[in-house]
């Protein structure tokens, strides 16, 4: 009898979920943040699905301050698979100026976890897929793949389902929703070796190049566009750098690398000595707690 | 490439889970540097002494970190040159109970903790139970904290035989036992110089090299069909994930409940057509033809898995209100999901002892055997033949919450199919003369019965003897209730005919149920014929019908045997 290696495992999982989702939730989309875990999430729905395209939209929450390349990749990623992508800015922060160098914690707020629930309130999305993973952060690592969110949107941990073998209870009463998380159960590595072996389109800012940055709190930023605020006598660097997550480009912090392949990456990833969300900025403030304590109040 | 090796940690509050992965993650180097200085902090904060507590690498909860115990499961993922592992460290205290069985549920290996100063306790019984009811194959329990009683080899074997003890009434498979400390590290990735005594490998080594066997033993191939994929008007395919055996093309296979057979016209795995598929992939399969099937139906090939509406099921109840007989649940199994109820909480088991208890009710956290009913037929296995459709959900349609979960023991067939059929000449005489029921002599439900699910025809031979009866030879069977007369010549079945066509033979009459009718002449067989249309069946059962001639009720293994 063959037996699946870790790869194919984690695969079938993901798929199973995709699948039994689709079939008893009223109304699913997916969460599509343009990042590698997406990349990964999309390349899974069309394969839960083949023949048929995915059946739900994909929805990217914009901030407005994404990387160019993030974008035009979407955009391209889109067309070329024939799915349905929604976009949605909160326009009410952007009219209010609301960005990341004026607002700090306050942005994040309005501009990410607003404009999401914003977001699933509009269209009346029952179900959001997301590509959240167990071992990104301590509180994730307790999450259920099957998350709820009360008609407010926020998480009790105190209180989670049981969700035994994979008989998932989908159940849930008006105004409530639920988060799924398919790929839970895989790491970075698993990320970048099932990218590698699937050939999965990626966002080229994951591949090391000469970038204009800026080192900020022993963190480089990129200077993607005017909009960047350089302080007194701050000059951006060309440097050879690439990201190992990707937000908004103010908050992302590059790393200096030379890896412009899959198996330089893998190789950097595994011998890593950080974990990736610390060149996220956002996780840092408030402590070990802190994720914990946004996810209540609805972040994803 | 790796395979995936799913395990828990599991024990009474204090043995010293999340310790124990720290520990691997720890010394196998697995932490990022990030981790570590986070680790160090929050020791500083978190500890009572300021030496670094492994247990903060998992209690990622503020309410954890506040009360300082574990309230939820946390996964926790690391690869070695051998393996690749996630490891669920799941919580101690009864209250949480519900959570730890999250974390069994999807575990093919368990770790089972016990304090070495203390030994084995109710809670270590409490969680080896949850383990085995939901299936878990494999088990070590680690006696931790050798080090608190001077690695004493005299108190290991006491544990030991305690834990000998254990398995054995569970039933356990594949134990080992390993005497380690958590916060020491002996025989945790590295063999102990401090246990000289103990000659077997240390936990880590063991995780990397036990081969996991868990479905090999599940006849045939089956899937449970998530959803119908329709992209156009030619394309039919159902998906979902082959959970025993290979498919292949060309092979038949029988959809369920319809019962409808077609032949495999392709398979895909995933986006990529292939010759076959096997147990775990996802797959799409197309059918040589049009056949009853949607989401919640099973294909099946040479499987035996069956259609049912009525089982018995061992049940971990873990919502906070009670279990309510009679109320409508939702249930769901496999891919399907139904309404259904509690007929009857047949016994709970004590945690502690074993022992089947009598009651009316169940509250959380407490494990019984209920008879269960369902709404409609769907296919459905005892989880020991087949994993996936022998595990359930119970869900509260108010509350939604998943109100128990649980393994299904016993399948009820229905009455027509509990009994056996002879059929000839156009006619079918349902009977059970050779059927046996096994009845629990504490609790009285029926424990097994010797379904025999035979059909016979004309020529058929048929078991004259069994272990509570024995028929002659030549002998006339009148089934009242199918209207039918069966002749056995010579342990043969040899004619059908309508009931209202039977003379009396010169022959022994027995009724459906073997027992046997006191009638001696063609007078008496009119005269029992009136009676049975003029009085009730106890008045006809008193005057015509004796059990003992042919049948006897013995006492075997705990059972009457009827």
């Amino acid at each position: 009898m063959s037996k699946l290696t870790h790869l194919d495992e984690l695969e079938a999982e993901a798929i199973y979920i995709m699948r039994e989702v689709a079939s008893e939730c009223e109304k699913p989309v997916m969460l599509y943040s343009i990042g590698k875990d997406s990349s990964v999430m999309l390349h899974l729905a069309m394969k839960a699905f083949y023949p048929q395209k995915p059946p739900f939209p994909f929805l990217h929450v914009n901030t407005t301050w994404k990387f160019k390349e993030m974008i035009e990749f979407r955009d391209k990623t889109a067309k070329e698979l024939g799915i349905e992508m929604l976009e949605y800015i909160n326009e009410d922060g952007v009219k209010k100026g609301i960005n990341p160098f004026d607002n700090g914690a306050a942005y994040t707020d309005i501009m990410k976890t607003q404009a999401l629930k914003q977001a699933l309130n509009k269209y009346g999305f029952t179900a959001a897929f997301g590509g959240g993973r167990r071992d990104e952060e301590k509180s994730r690592a307790k999450e259920r793949i099957f998350s709820f969110r009360n008609s407010a949107q926020a998480w009790d941990p105190k209180n989670q389902r049981p969700e035994m073998w994979k008989l998932y209870n989908t159940e849930i009463k008006k105004g409530e929703s639920i988060r799924v998380f398919p790929i839970s159960n895989w790491t970075e590595t698993d990320i970048w070796q099932y990218i590698k072996r699937e050939n999965i389109p990626i966002v080229p800012l994951y591949f090391a190049a000469v970038r204009p940055v800026v080192k900020r709190d022993g963190k480089l930023i990129m200077v993607d566009d005017d909009r960047m605020r350089l302080n007194p006598g701050e000059k951006p660097m060309m440097k050879s750098v690439r990201f190992r997550t990707l937000g908004c480009y103010p908050l992302s912090g590059g790393i200096e690398s030379t890896a412009t392949t899959l198996d330089e990456i893998i190789e950097e990833t595994l011998s890593s000595v950080e974990s990736e969300r610390t060149s996220r900025i956002i996780d840092n403030d408030g402590g070990s707690a802190s994720m914990e304590k946004r996810k209540r109040e609805g972040y994803f | 490439m790796n395979d995936l090796l799913k395990f828990i940690t599991c024990g009474s509050v204090d043995d010293g889970k999340s310790t124990l992965i720290g520990h691997i993650l720890y010394n196998a180097k697995l932490l990022f540097a990030d981790q570590k200085e986070a680790l160090v902090l929050d020791s500083k904060v978190g500890s009572t002494d300021g030496n670094i507590d492994y247990s903060l690498l998992l209690d990622g909860l503020t309410a954890e970190r506040e009360q300082g115990i574990t309230i939820d499961v946390a996964y926790r993922y690391f690869t070695t040159d051998k393996r690749s592992f996630i490891v669920a460290d799941t919580p101690g205290h009864e209250q949480y109970t519900r959570n730890m069985a999250v974390g069994a549920s999807f575990a093919d290996l368990a770790i089972i903790l016990v304090d070495a100063s203390q030994g084995v306790l109710v809670q270590t019984k409490r969680h080896a139970r949850i383990c085995s009811l939901m299936g878990i194959n494999y088990f070590i329990f680690a006696v931790n904290k050798m080090d608190l009683v001077s690695y004493d080899n005299a108190v290991f074997k006491r544990i030991e035989e305690q834990i000998n003890t254990l398995s054995d009434e569970l039933k356990l498979k594949n134990i080992k036992i390993i005497p380690v400390s958590a916060t020491e590290g002996d025989n945790i990735t590295e063999k102990s110089d401090n246990m000289p005594w103990y000659a077997g490998e240390p936990i880590l080594n063991y995780l990397e090299n036990v081969e996991i066997k868990n479905t090999d033993d599940e006849a045939g191939f089956y899937m449970p069909v998530q959803r119908v994929c329709r992209p156009n008007r030619t394309f039919r395919g159902f998906q979902g994930q082959v959970e025993a055996g290979t498919v292949n093309i060309g092979d038949e296979i029988t959809a369920l409940p319809s019962d409808e057979k077609a032949l495999v016209k392709s398979i895909t795995v995933g986006d990529k057509e292939s010759k076959s598929a096997f147990e775990g992939q996802p797959v799409t399969i197309t059918l040589s033809r049009e056949i009853d099937v949607s989401r919640g139906s099973v294909l099946s090939k040479d499987s035996g898995i069956k259609n049912a509406w009525r089982f018995n099921a061992t049940l971990l109840w873990m919502d906070d209100s009670q279990l309510e007989i009679g109320k409508e649940y939702f249930i769901k199994l496999g891919t399907r999901k139904i309404t259904g109820s509690i007929k009857e909480i047949i016994y709970k088991t004590d945690i502690n002892s074993g022992e089947k208890l009598e009651t009316s009710y169940i509250t959380k956290n407490e494990i019984a055997v209920c008879e269960i009913i369902l709404d409609e037929k769907i296919p459905i296995s005892e989880f020991k033949k087949h994993k996936t459709l022998g595990e359930l959900i119970i869900i509260d349609r108010v509350s939604n919450m998943t109100a128990s979960c649980g393994v299904v023991e016993e399948i009820k067939l229905d009455d027509d199919e509990l009994c056996t059929i002879i059929e000839g000449n156009g006619l079918k005489a349902k009977t059970y003369l050779f059927d046996e029921f096994f009845y629990n002599e504490k609790t009285f439900s029926i424990d097994n019965y010797s379904l025999k699910n035979n059909n016979y025809g004309i020529n058929d031979e048929v078991p004259l003897k069994g272990e509570s009866y024995e028929y002659p030879r030549y002998f006339d069977i009148l089934a009242l209730d199918s209207c039918t007369a069966v002749q056995i010549r010579d342990a043969v079945v040899t004619n059908l005919i309508p009931i209202d066509d039977y003379f009396y033979s010169g022959l022994p009459i027995v009724n459906g149920k073997g027992f046997f009718i006191n009638i001696h002449s063609n007078d008496e067989l009119i005269s029992f014929f009136d009676d049975a249309k003029a009085i009730d069946k106890q008045q006809l059962y008193e005057k015509w019908m004796k059990f003992e001639t042919y049948r006897r009720i013995i006492f075997s293994a705990g059972n009457w045997v009827i």
